[in-house]
């Protein structure tokens, strides 16, 4: 049965969260990136705990970072993926809510192409629920791993300047980006073609820059977004090519700018579209950090979620090596 | 001679006689016999106390989905008809974008039959402007009339043809008959599942901006004005829209408008937390926008209040937001919400309100009722004002229960619907 610690029950979003609740994540997975470098990496921490992944739509990365991060944990996981219609997705979600509560699992993970999928799922079940990335609402973990990563590298979130660049309007790595960093005292923009930009995001409390040229003198940090094939396709930039031309992160672009930028993206990477190589490979690159982070940032929700204690983690996970 | 019914003591509200007043109604073979402060009974005469109630035509829905043939697990013609006389209504009109849809003069008459067969609120068939709904080219809208239509619209869909709207407006004026459109241009909104704005940027979920209903809007007014035609604008939803109709009134343009319960009362907030009760097309939109068509009803811009009642099946709106359909039910809501939300907050008095709700429905379709007068047909809904209730959708006699509206504490109970002088529902 699921227990409620430090973020309540669930992790839908990290807009319902305080900055303290992020912030005893961002504190809690200090610690757990330490298991990672062991040669051992496991510590008993959700030891007789069962997860459920529950993908919905097709990942890689978020669903091996969780696996990992359950496994390191000690937790049992059950890995489930569906594709289908949306309809069919929708009764699915009711009658896969029911069986997991029937199997009496203690968390479940649930990426899903509908917005709101996640939240769905935790109003109807009493385990824990993660949210791994619902529609274009929000991918709580991904923020967060955002936030760990800026935090590492620059000392401090509060006072920054992030810009998000790319496809807004689709997004769910850009909401959770804005509510979790507006929280940590960022000050945060978005940049992007005009028509993945919804004139809204404006009354959020960020900026807009419709040119990236103009984004890049005013940053600090540039978390670059996936630009997806199918938003071609659908009409809403000409091509790939103009893409990269005119809003793609190239070095000499960065050459322009008054300071060194971080340079971050959620992956997979469309090299030579959304980003160019030298820029991805380059010294201002934290995208595999990001990567490492995720595994630490998932463990630490993991355990509060659990019902961990932040100041308790430490002790939760051990000394050294087992 | 027949048995005689005295409606005896209520306040009559009568706006086709400018009327508001403690008569006595006496019927007599379905018809309206007599309305004066004071009748005799005589022995054969049915006396119902009426005293401290309101006595009004019968209430006219001239917006809802009856789901048969096709969908009779969300409705059926006589489920919805029973849901309509609980709610006071003693006429509906039943929209064609069944399955199969109603375009041909048999499924004209396999709706009248099945209306009548269920023997509550007059259900009155509305066709097809589009063979199949399709939107290509007309359906058999003069055969359709002949057996029994009384308007023509592709509801459910907008007539995206602007070529085939104008056709269907200049068509329809052979029979006397409205053309209802549910305006929106697809172009705009397809991909949409709620108001587009700051409520769909949080919630990630692709909007429908106002543009897409207003543009149809104009389109429409434009087209009636150009083959005078009478269009029946539904569901009006956008603060534009409203204006765009205020104007083309004033220039003599044949247009008459409705508004819901739901787009009076309710913002885009509400579908906040995903809440699939409160999705629905057009969409909840904003306050400024409410305000708009509050305004509109009020000053006759908007003709009709209708409850663009859409039934679905509990399991179809247990969903994520974007896989669940449009829709909420609303006739045994509607005058509840009304008297609560829109008379008591100042919008329409009560004679303002059976207007709304009775006579400019019946002029708008051309039906009878939407009167009292003597010699009219005896369609009556008679409500206690003061009765205080909590909308619980269990106990809705329509075979769905999607309403937003669960919970709320409305005031005004139907006691009695009357439809050609026989009581069909007491509550």
């Amino acid at each position: 049965m699921s227990q409620t610690g430090a973020l309540g029950k669930d992790l839908v979003g990290l807009e319902s969260l305080s900055r303290e609740q992020i912030v005893a994540i961002l504190d809690t997975a200090e610690p757990f990136k330490e298991i990672s470098e062991r040669r051992i990496k496991k510590v008993p921490v959700l030891r007789g705990k069962t997860i459920v992944n529950l993908f919905f739509e097709a990942s890689t990365r978020t669903r091996v970072s969780f696996e990992f991060a359950e496994k390191r944990l000690s937790a049992d996981t059950v890995n489930i993926s569906s594709t289908g219609s949306s309809v069919a997705k929708g009764e699915t979600l009711v009658d896969t809510a029911r069986n997991l509560e029937a199997m009496r699992i203690d968390m479940v993970v649930i990426r899903h192409g509908s917005s709101g999928a996640a939240g769905f799922l935790a109003d109807r079940i009493p385990s824990n629920v993660v949210n791994a990335g619902d529609g274009a609402h929000e991918h709580p973990t991904q923020g967060l791993l955002d936030m760990l990563t800026i935090r590492d590298r620059m000392g401090r979130i509060g006072g920054l300047k992030v810009c998000i660049v790319g496809d807004i309007l689709h997004s769910r790595v850009a909401r959770s980006n804005i509510y979790g960093l507006l929280k940590l005292g960022a000050e945060v923009a978005v940049c992007g073609p005009p028509t993945l930009l919804p004139r809204s995001f404006g009354e959020l409390g960020v900026r807009v820059f419709p040119r990236v040229e103009e984004a890049i003198q005013w940053a600090d940090v540039l978390n670059v977004l996936r630009l997806q094939l199918e938003r071609m396709e659908a009409g809403y930039v000409p091509s790939l090519r103009e893409y990269n031309r005119i809003w793609g992160i190239s070095s000499e672009r960065l050459e322009k700018a008054p300071r060194d930028l971080l340079i971050l993206h959620p992956g997979p990477m469309n090299r030579g579209v959304e980003i160019d190589s030298d820029v991805a490979d380059g010294p201002h690159s934290v995208i595999l950090n990001q990567v490492t982070n995720g595994v630490a940032v998932r463990m630490a929700v993991l355990y509060l979620l659990s019902g961990g204690q932040p100041e308790k983690a430490e002790a939760a996970k051990g000394g050294g090596e087992a | 001679m027949s048995a005689r019914t005295l409606l005896r003591g209520g306040r009559v509200v009568d706006p086709s006689q400018k009327l508001d007043g403690v008569r006595d109604l006496m019927l007599a073979d379905g018809m309206v016999a007599a309305l004066a402060p004071e009748l005799e009974a005589g022995p054969d005469t049915r006396v119902i106390e009426c005293g401290g109630l309101v006595v009004t035509p019968g209430l006219i829905d001239a917006h809802v989905h009856l789901r048969e043939p096709g969908d009779e697990h969300k409705e059926t013609i006589a489920s919805g008809a029973r849901a309509a006389v609980a709610g006071g209504f003693t006429s509906v009109l039943a929209m064609p974008n069944t399955n199969p849809p109603i375009d041909d003069p048999a499924t004209v008459g396999f709706v009248l039959a099945e209306g009548r067969r269920a023997g509550a609120a007059r259900v009155y068939p509305v066709g097809c402007i589009s063979a199949g709904r399709a939107g290509e080219r007309l359906a058999l809208v003069g055969e359709m009339v002949e057996a029994g239509a009384v308007a023509i619209t592709d509801d459910g869909s907008p007539v995206m043809d602007s070529g085939l709207m104008r056709l269907a407006l200049l068509y329809a004026q052979a029979f006397g008959i409205p053309v209802a459109d549910h305006p929106e241009d697809l172009t705009l909104s397809a991909r949409g599942h709620m108001n587009a704005g700051l409520v769909a940027t949080r919630l990630g979920l692709p909007g429908k901006p106002n543009a897409a209903e207003d543009a149809h809007i104009v389109r429409d007014l434009l087209l009636a004005e150009l083959t005078g035609g009478h269009i029946h604008l539904q569901h009006v939803s956008t603060a534009f829209g409203v204006e765009m109709i205020r104007q083309a009134k004033s220039r003599g343009v044949r247009v008459s408008a409705e508004a819901t319960p739901h787009h009076l009362i309710l913002t885009d907030e509400a579908v906040e937390g995903y809440r699939t009760e409160a999705k629905m097309n057009p969409p909840l939109r904003t306050r400024a926008d409410v305000d708009a068509v509050r305004s509109g009803l009020g000053d006759g811009t908007l003709d009709t209040i209708a409850t663009d009642h859409a039934p679905h099946h509990y399991d179809e709106k247990e969903a994520a937001f974007t896989d669940a359909p449009n829709g909420i039910v609303g006739l045994e809501t509607a005058l509840g919400l009304v008297l609560t939300h829109v008379v008591d907050e100042g919008i329409l008095d009560l004679t303002a309100m059976v207007e709304r709700m009775s006579c400019q429905p019946a002029k708008v379709f051309r039906l009878p009722g939407g009167t009292l007068a003597p010699g009219s047909v005896a369609d009556i809904t008679v409500f206690d004002p003061d009765a205080r209730w909590v909308v619980d959708p269990k106990a809705f006699r329509s075979r769905s229960r999607n309403s937003p509206f669960a919970g709320w504490e409305l005031r005004g109970q139907v006691r009695r619907t009357i439809v050609g002088g026989r009581t069909v529902f007491e509550g």
